[in-house]
């Protein structure tokens, strides 16, 4: 699998917080995160791709993370009008193909 | 419950309405009404949709009403599936329901595929919190158990759901082919289906749309050669062939990358590109004779353009991440815009 930049990414687990309950090992589509003992662990940061699922997923806010789109276009488009970056997939651009 | 087709005459003597659908085949009698039963074989014409909207055309339309519909004779004690009203995540959900009998909750993403539509929370808690008392589902089934695709996990908090309507949200595989082996499993996902993939047949399939995106800016590209033949020195048979050397940087920009992804060196996109455009525009000079202006203007423009439709594909693809994206563009998107620019005064002044 291709792996994306390296160290960017901003998935957290405060393992303070964690319950163990492993939701977000679950959702992760990834393999990012992992049961390390009772709590949940980061394990392949650089794989993480900002999704949000575990972090939605979460009942105790344990996992963080910045969640975005990862799409140049909606980046840039949102650069350009000035606003949060705008998934262009309305108006039929590059994602949401499949 | 029992199951009629539509079409045939009810007791009262008038005709049932007919299904909007090709793909309802018939009804599903529940307590809370008729419920649309669908077929799980995709049509010729449901092929033909989902290669259309492949390429592009028209995909903002292609939906299916939000609700509930049914797969075989379903009663209160089989399983509820929820998916998206995009057709295609519609499709590709009851073509792998051959013989099941089990309920769809079919929510309004507007007519966006689940992740995307988790990712902007239409395929959301709310959403299917509403979408569940809307259709009285409580009413239709005994159980309090809801199958929802993995993906959807971005846009939905399962342990809200539970608190708001009771219902337990079990996220199955990502992949609608592999809802059967995770049934059949007593709902227990595989570790493999738990994990996105980005198989060559995965990025062939998003191109199509990079493609024809790319294509919308040819006649723009067409113009300004043609103002060029007429404003300088250029002529018609060279103008041809930039015209030549562009499509070919665009198919280098929008399919060979796709193609190529896992194999070309460096993480960020945008260099994946610019490599691949490096050697493009250092056989691009070297085959029409370019003089040392011709040269700069090749290795300045084609590179960047490459990377650009690079940057570009991590929109298309389940690798990259917002942050990734974004350092990207703040390290390379000035240096690349740059490189056109002076490409392009190059290439201008190459033809005096």
């Amino acid at each position: 699998m291709i792996t994306y930049l390296k160290d960017v990414t901003t998935i957290a687990i405060d393992e303070a917080a964690c319950i163990g309950c492993a939701s977000c090992v679950e959702v992760c589509p990834r393999g990012v995160l992992a049961m390390s003992g009772r709590t949940a662990a980061v394990v392949d940061r650089d794989a993480c791709i900002e999704c949000g699922a575990c972090a939605m997923n979460c009942p105790v806010g344990a996992a963080t993370v910045e969640p975005g789109v990862g799409c140049a276009s909606a980046i840039l488009l949102g650069m350009i009008r000035g606003t949060a970056p705008q998934c262009g997939c309305d108006e039929g651009t590059t994602c949401c193909s499949s | 419950m029992h199951v009629r087709k539509t079409g045939a005459r009810c007791r009262c003597g008038c005709t049932s309405r007919r299904p909007e659908e090709k793909w309802v085949v018939g009804l599903v009698n529940t307590p809370v009404g008729d419920v649309p039963q669908v077929s799980t074989h995709l049509t010729l014409r449901d092929t033909l949709g989902r290669w259309r909207v492949r390429w592009g055309i028209s995909r903002d339309r292609y939906l299916v009403k939000p609700g509930l519909y049914a797969v075989g004779s379903p009663g209160p004690d089989d399983i509820v599936l929820v998916t998206a009203n995009y057709k295609c995540s519609f499709d590709a959900l009851r073509r792998e329901l051959e013989g099941l009998d089990a309920w769809i909750l079919v929510l309004d993403t507007k007519g966006i595929n689940v992740w995307c539509a988790a990712g902007k929370g239409t395929f959301g808690t709310e959403e299917l919190v509403g979408r569940i008392e809307a259709s009285s589902l409580r009413n239709v089934v005994a159980h309090h158990t809801l199958i929802l695709p993995q993906l959807g996990a971005s846009g939905v908090a399962a342990h809200e759901v539970k608190s708001l309507t009771g219902f337990r949200v079990v996220y199955g595989p990502i992949r609608a082919t592999e809802l059967r082996r995770f049934l059949e499993a007593g709902l227990k996902a595989d570790p493999s289906m738990r994990l996105v993939s980005f198989s060559l047949a995965d990025r062939l399939a998003v191109t199509p749309v990079e493609l024809v995106g790319a294509l919308r800016h040819m006649p723009h590209a067409v113009a300004i050669l043609a103002l060029g033949t007429l404003l300088t020195p250029m002529t018609a048979l060279a103008g041809f062939y930039a015209l030549l050397t562009l499509t070919g940087t665009m198919l280098i920009g929008t399919v060979l990358i796709p193609v190529l992804l896992p194999w070309l060196p460096f993480r960020s996109f945008s260099l994946k590109g610019w490599l691949v455009g490096l050697l493009w525009a250092m056989l691009v000079a070297w085959l029409s004779g370019a003089d040392v202006l011709g040269w700069i203007a090749a290795l300045l423009l084609l590179p960047a353009i490459v990377a650009f439709f690079a940057l570009n594909f991590t929109g298309a693809t389940p690798v990259t991440s917002q942050t990734g994206v974004n350092r990207e563009i703040s390290l390379f998107a000035r240096p690349m815009l740059i490189a056109a620019v002076i490409g392009i005064v190059s290439s201008v002044a190459s033809l005096w």
